[in-house]
């Protein structure tokens, strides 16, 4: 027993050093942007400086529009959620409700968008946006995901799962089609509805590259292009409280909402692992 | 299944529309274009002229072109396989009842839920030479080495795949942790009973049974090694002198930085036909070796 126990203990201290590892980066910049702007740290000075400011993520504030940035990211998240929603769910339902000529290749179809990722194609939909003279705007980034093959698989496999007293009780009710989506398919659905929500949400919240390529000007940037501003700040050196400044103000939204719901989270990630 | 003639056709129709618009038809563009020369820097070439395969044959007579098929390479085979190996020893580990387990889970999981561009500012702060942690840490470990991380050129590529590993190893983990999950416990028994040792219960029991979860983890893991270079973008550029640059950047700076859309729209070509072909070989391999859910 005595054995078992000094197993259990070693084992314990290793996952800690890893896991404390794991946590350095963000924690060390968390105390980092919590440093006077004036206190520059140095050899052996490198955790709190003489008391806690908030001067960094005030400057953080006054040298780029974190407001704009928010305001922005929030409109592309729920725009491009709020579209998905109805183009996942009208698609999914008409793959599992209805027999129709071509269906099977229909739906592999939509499935290349899952093999070709978009970020791949950033190219020609660079000159598409550029088409469609919607070049930066909130919907040019957005646009290119209000169609999701992803969502309308997982979507899909979770209406298949309803079983078919549930649909017939509605057909024999009188049922038109929508009024099957409103009261059937979608209230049997909703933990699906929230795994994707959830992955969509943190996607385009996370995205980078795309929006950096098709926006130019800060009234349509989000959080995540807002910060290469900071990037410069890091190679000139020293300024570090204020690049980690910035870089909480991006990920404490993130961080706070999986910490609250972070059951839910998972398992929307798990989902977007679904096959 | 119900039969109706014009109904589920305009259902589908605005999926259909946004995946024509945004995949089917860049992707056919970009095939049509790759056989032009066009580069927007060039007055004599600011309309495509028709060159055959020119643009292809340009790229793989390229040295710096197979260096970055050659980084690519690297960060791949480096940071998949690792990663996902990585994953499946936390997922053990942290298989676990002791108290505290959520905890330790989310110091491991919380990466994965950063952008990863803020993941790699954070890391441009972690790995500072002189005082950085990241240096401070392999120091005590006994690393007299160079301490710039994303300006050696020898270490840049490294340091961007080290970050890949940090953020991804945990997303990974909860997939095999919830597969663990989903075994039954009855197996372990009748395994003990036998007398399986640790090493050989994880090798003739878990990871078959967790093939469907490697399948699986290995597609993403792959597909996200090609499509993120958030973190090269903010810490090394692509340098020093293309020494981290890979597939993505490359297209990204013969399009925006070489306005080069001929040879733009070739890379797109060869970077679909690689995650094509890699999803398409998933596919048949799942499909070929079902291995029924415990």
């Amino acid at each position: 027993m005595a054995k078992k126990h000094i197993k259990q203990t070693i084992l314990f201290l290793v996952i800690l050093f890893f896991a404390l590892l794991w946590i350095a980066p963000v924690i060390w910049s968390f105390v980092a942007s919590t440093r006077p702007l004036s206190d520059p740290m140095g050899r052996g000075d490198v955790w709190f400086g003489h008391g806690l400011s908030l001067g960094s993520y005030a400057k953080a504030f006054s040298l780029a529009p974190f407001g704009r940035y928010y305001l922005n990211t929030f409109i592309l998240v729920t725009m491009v959620l709020g579209v998905q929603l109805v183009t996942v769910t009208l698609a999914a339902f008409a793959f599992t409700y209805y027999d129709f000529k071509g269906k099977k290749f229909l739906f592999t179809y939509i499935l290349l968008q899952m093999m070709i990722p978009t970020t791949a194609l950033l190219v020609p939909n660079f000159s598409t946006i550029r088409t469609l003279k919607i070049y930066d705007t909130i919907l040019a980034i957005g646009i290119p995901y209000f169609g999701s093959a992803f969502g309308v698989f997982l979507l899909r496999q979770a209406f298949l799962s309803i079983p078919g007293s549930l649909v017939d009780a509605g057909i024999i009710d009188g049922c038109a089609w929508w009024q099957l989506i409103r009261h059937i398919y979608i209230p049997s659905a909703i933990p699906t509805f929230t795994a994707f929500a959830i992955s969509s949400i943190s996607w385009h919240w996370n995205e980078f590259l795309w929006p950096l390529i098709i926006t130019k000007s800060d009234a349509s940037r989000p959080l995540t292009a807002g910060l290469v501003r900071f990037t410069q700040l890091g190679e000139m050196g020293a300024q570090w409280s204020l690049l980690s400044a910035a870089t909480m103000l991006v990920i404490f939204p993130l961080l706070i909402a999986f910490l609250i719901f972070q059951r839910k989270f998972i398992q929307g990630f798990l989902h977007s692992g679904l096959k | 299944m119900k039969q109706k003639k014009l109904l589920p056709y305009l259902l589908i129709f605005p999926t259909f529309l946004f995946v024509s618009v945004f995949t089917v038809w860049p992707t056919l563009l970009s095939l049509s274009k790759s056989f032009f020369k066009q580069r927007l820097n060039i007055a004599k070439y600011r309309e495509p002229v028709f060159n055959g395969i020119q643009n292809y044959s340009e790229l793989f007579h390229n040295h710096e072109f197979i260096n970055v098929l050659y980084n690519t390479l690297i960060y791949v085979l480096g940071t998949v396989p690792l990663t996902i190996l990585a994953a499946f020893i936390l997922a053990q580990l942290l298989n676990n009842k002791f108290k505290g387990i959520g905890y330790f889970r989310l110091a491991f999981f919380h990466p994965s839920i950063l952008p990863m561009v803020s993941a790699a500012t954070i890391w441009m702060f972690f790995l500072t030479p002189d005082y950085g942690l990241f240096n401070t840490s392999l120091s005590l470990l006994g690393y007299s080495g160079p301490q710039n991380w994303t300006a050696n050129p020898n270490l840049a590529l490294f340091a961007v795949m080290i970050i890949a590993f940090w953020k991804n190893a945990g997303y990974y983990m909860i997939f095999y942790l919830a597969g663990l999950q989903n075994l039954p416990a009855s197996i372990y028994e009748a395994a003990k009973l036998d007398g399986a040792g640790y090493l050989r219960t994880t090798f003739s029991i878990t990871l078959p049974l967790l093939k469907r979860s490697t399948l699986f983890i290995s597609t993403i893991a792959f597909i996200s090694a090609f499509q993120t270079i958030d973190h090269i973008f903010v810490l090394t550029k692509g340098g020093p002198s293309g020494k981290s640059t890979v597939l993505l950047y490359y297209l990204w700076q013969t399009r925006f930085e070489n306005l080069d859309v001929g040879k733009a729209s070739a890379v797109t070509i060869i970077l679909v036909v690689i995650l094509l072909a890699f999803t398409m070989s998933n596919i048949v391999l799942s499909e070929k070796k079902e291995v029924p859910r415990g």
